[in-house]
């Protein structure tokens, strides 16, 4: 294992990590103002509708198959009687559908950002950095799964990449693994990880932001100058 | 019994005269800022015609506000899971081109110009691409029924109305619609908004975008009836009218009120049973919404209300501030304001005293010798049809509207013959459902209109409220540091609030003699 492994395998992870958790905490007290998911529907929403549906529903059904690929181990899935063949065909078959979906619809919004003139004219360079950033971890991470799907899944990522993953979350790395895994799936890898070190600072935060309390919250909303949650609020202002 | 005291406004819009001065300070005081340009918080609209949105009364298709499915009070968009799973792309959103897109002039080119056969043109330039634009639509477009042929056909108070005649030289009718936010009882805005952003001020009603909570999910511009919740599309933050806040709790008169031309303005606070409010909001019949918010109010005169109030921490200077109310005289005492589009079911605090058309015209020559019998079948005959007044203020119900004209062309006819010393028909009132008093205080309050009796604010209780350091920013745009230099940073200090303080438009109503 070369210097270069170690750093692409271990350091540069928890760089990237670090920056992703601090940066998120940081961003959050100092820059709630900045906090949103800068949606821009007001000035175009013709071309959003498929684009934006198509992509946020393909990533989040993507985020949920890496958790059950990744983050959980292959034990688990054989404990439970699912088969080899049976996670390789929902893989394929529901992934693939989920990847489909995530290339179209990000192709779809990249377009419209870049031809429609209210949208691009409105964009600003994290929303592009963002945005091509995303595109590429995607291509590369889709490609693979075709490219494994068309080799027959020799590369069992499962027995590769997740305890590589697991290892990273508990503090007990193997950058070996990943230091043999094939050249797609470490670009897949890389890439994501600047994602992660880029994320605190774009739009991408509004992921985080997602209102499931809204579901059992009461309809209308009152704020009180005596009550309200002032603590939270003289918080942030210390923190400038 | 859950007491809780609101802020509201009365518009007259018999003396509203079209010249758009409120929408003009309000834009200067609040939406001066890049991403704002095409915002009115208040707007004045001709009707009939479509309005600003286009067709914001088009319910059917905007979806706003609330209605009442398996006998519950739903909010018409779809409700908490509908909107979640929506998120990603709001089917109901209106885009900016149904306000205008919003533009600027090339000025430099008449200054630029070189020497050429015409007169160099100042294009316009639109402010969302920069680029050269053709002006299809803009605020007031249909100014003075300017088009209205076209578009008056899609405005929705006309149903039920014989289109075809009203549209016509000869037939037709105008009106003006100057609207704010409605500071709702039942807030459909604050009710969409899946973060928790929007909030109604418990003290006083106030309906607010927290800056710092909005996440730009844009459910609150779909949820509010009115089209009132605003998009800044620079900053990707919801914003609306504030109903002045800094100013109302200094005990100022709101902007928009202050500056009003016409002097159409009423504000004051009413008492409500918040507890009543929902059961109020999902009555089976549209045609009982009016009646049904009116019974939310409770009456400040009561010693048992007053006691209840006391104990729930309403301050006395505020029992006091409901009883003098120009908002309660008009809407419950004198009941002559009414609510826009109460069927939205938001309940709204925005009342408007229906406009009466050109009297005397109707009349003929008679207005004299005015018997009863003369005068209210002549109100079915009025230049704005009755029907149409009706879907704007009153579900449809004509008879609520007919009521209040009634009372306006009584109290006329009553004070003409006090003033001119000649005989009057006291039954004219009394069909009216008014007494002699009533008639002098209606005519007080909507003709004489001093400042002191139009607007009655108590001051907030800023001693009591918590840190307000820490509140800085959670209801106001103090975020907007280019805000600062181009409110006239450049000026040296002057006190922009000398103006006001100096009660030069006070003056007028100082000296009865010289009011109107
Ligand atoms: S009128 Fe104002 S308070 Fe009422 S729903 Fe609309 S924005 Fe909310
Ligand atoms: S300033 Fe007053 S009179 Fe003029 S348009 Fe506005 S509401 Fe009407």
């Amino acid at each position: 294992m070369s210097n270069l492994d170690i750093f692409f395998w271990l350091v540069f992870p928890y760089i990237s990590l670090t920056i992703f958790v601090l940066g998120h905490i940081y961003r959050y007290n100092t820059d709630q103002f900045g906090w949103t998911a800068k949606s821009s529907q007001f000035l175009e929403q013709k071309r959003l509708r498929i684009g934006s549906t198509l992509f946020h529903y393909g990533i989040i059904f993507v985020f949920f198959g890496h958790v059950a690929g990744i983050l959980v181990p292959k034990a688990l899935f054989d404990f439970f009687g699912i088969t080899d063949d049976m996670y390789h065909f929902g893989a394929i078959w529901f992934g693939g559908a989920a990847g489909v979906a995530v290339v179209v619809g990000g192709f779809l919004l990249f377009l419209r950002r870049v031809s429609i003139k209210r949208i691009a004219k409105n964009s600003s360079v994290s929303d592009y950095v963002a945005l091509v950033t995303l595109g590429v971890v995607v291509l590369i991470g889709f490609t693979n799964t075709v490219g494994y799907t068309a080799t027959g899944g020799e590369f069992d990522y499962r027995v590769v990449i997740g305890p590589w993953m697991r290892g990273i979350l508990t503090f007990q790395p193997a950058p070996e693994l990943m230091a043999n895994a094939p050249i797609g799936f470490q670009l897949h890898v890389f890439t994501a990880f600047v994602l992660f070190a880029i994320w605190p600072f774009t739009r991408l935060v509004h992921v985080f932001s997602l209102p499931l309390k809204y579901l059992n919250r009461r309809y209308v909303v009152y704020r009180n100058q005596h009550t309200h949650d002032l603590s939270k609020l003289k918080k942030r202002k210390e923190f400038h | 019994m859950k007491i809780k005291a609101q802020f509201g406004m009365v518009m007259n819009l018999d003396k509203c005269i079209g010249c758009h001065t409120c929408s003009v300070t309000c834009s200067n005081t609040w939406t001066n800022r890049p991403g704002t340009e095409y915002m009115y918080w208040n707007n004045v609209e001709t009707k009939p015609g479509v309005g600003y949105p286009r067709e914001w009364e088009n319910n059917d298709e905007r979806k706003g506000g609330w209605h009442v499915k398996d006998g519950k009070l739903q909010l018409r968009a779809g409700g908490r899971v509908s909107k979640l799973l929506n998120i990603f792309y709001n089917q109901n959103l209106v885009q900016i081109d149904e306000y205008y897109e919003p533009w600027t002039y090339d000025y430099e080119n008449l200054i630029n110009s070189p020497e050429k056969d015409h007169q160099p043109v100042a294009r316009p330039i639109s402010q969302l691409t920069g680029e050269y634009m053709d002006i299809t639509w803009g605020p007031n477009w249909e100014d003075d029924l300017a088009g209205v042929h076209e578009t008056g056909k899609r405005d929705p108070n006309m149903r039920n109305l014989d289109e075809q005649i009203k549209f016509e030289f000869e037939e037709t009718f105008m009106m003006y619609l100057p609207r704010i936010c409605e500071h709702c009882q039942n807030p459909s805005c604050v009710s969409s908004c899946p973060s928790g952003a929007m909030y109604k001020r418990e003290e006083d009603g106030i309906v607010l975008v927290d800056q710092d909570t909005c996440r730009s999910w844009r459910f609150c511009m779909t949820g509010c009836p009115y089209k009132k919740v605003y998009f800044n599309w620079k900053t990707h933050k919801a914003e609306k009218c504030t109903f002045c806040f800094p100013r109302i709790e200094n005990g100022q008169p709101t902007i928009c009120s202050e500056t009003c031309v016409g002097r159409i303005r009423y504000i004051g606070i009413v008492l409500y049973d918040a507890d009543k409010v929902l059961e109020a909001a999902s009555v089976e019949d549209e045609k009982d919404l009016y009646e049904a918010q009116l019974e939310t109010f409770l009456d400040p005169f009561d010693p048992e209300i007053q006691k209840e109030a006391r104990k729930q921490g309403i301050p006395d200077d505020w029992i006091e501030a409901a009883q003098h109310s120009p908002v309660y005289k008009l809407a419950v005492e004198q009941k002559i304001a009414l609510p826009l589009h109460p069927e939205y079911r938001t309940m709204p605090m925005v009342w408007y005293i229906p406009p009466l058309s050109p009297f005397m015209n109707a009349l003929g020559g008679q207005v004299d010798s005015l018997s009863p019998d003369v005068i209210f079948p002549t109100i079915n005959q009025f230049r704005i049809p009755i029907d149409y007044l009706a879907n704007m203020f009153a579900a449809g119900d004509s008879d609520v509207i007919r009521n209040v004209l009634e009372k306006l062309v009584a109290m006329r006819s009553y004070m003409r013959s006090v003033q001119l010393d000649k005989p009057f028909d006291k039954s004219i009132l009394e069909r009216a459902g008014m007494t002699e008093e009533i008639a002098e205080e209606m005519y007080k309050l909507s003709a004489i209109a001093k400042y002191d009796d139009r607007y009655v604010i108590p001051k907030s209780h800023r001693e009591d409220a918590g840190d307000m350091y820490a509140q800085q920013g959670s209801g106001g745009f103090d975020f907007m540091e280019a805000c600062r230099s181009c409110m006239g940073g450049n000026q040296g200090d002057a006190d922009p609030m000398e103006f006001y303080e100096s009660g030069f438009w006070r003056e007028l109503d100082e000296d009865s003699s010289k009011s109107v």
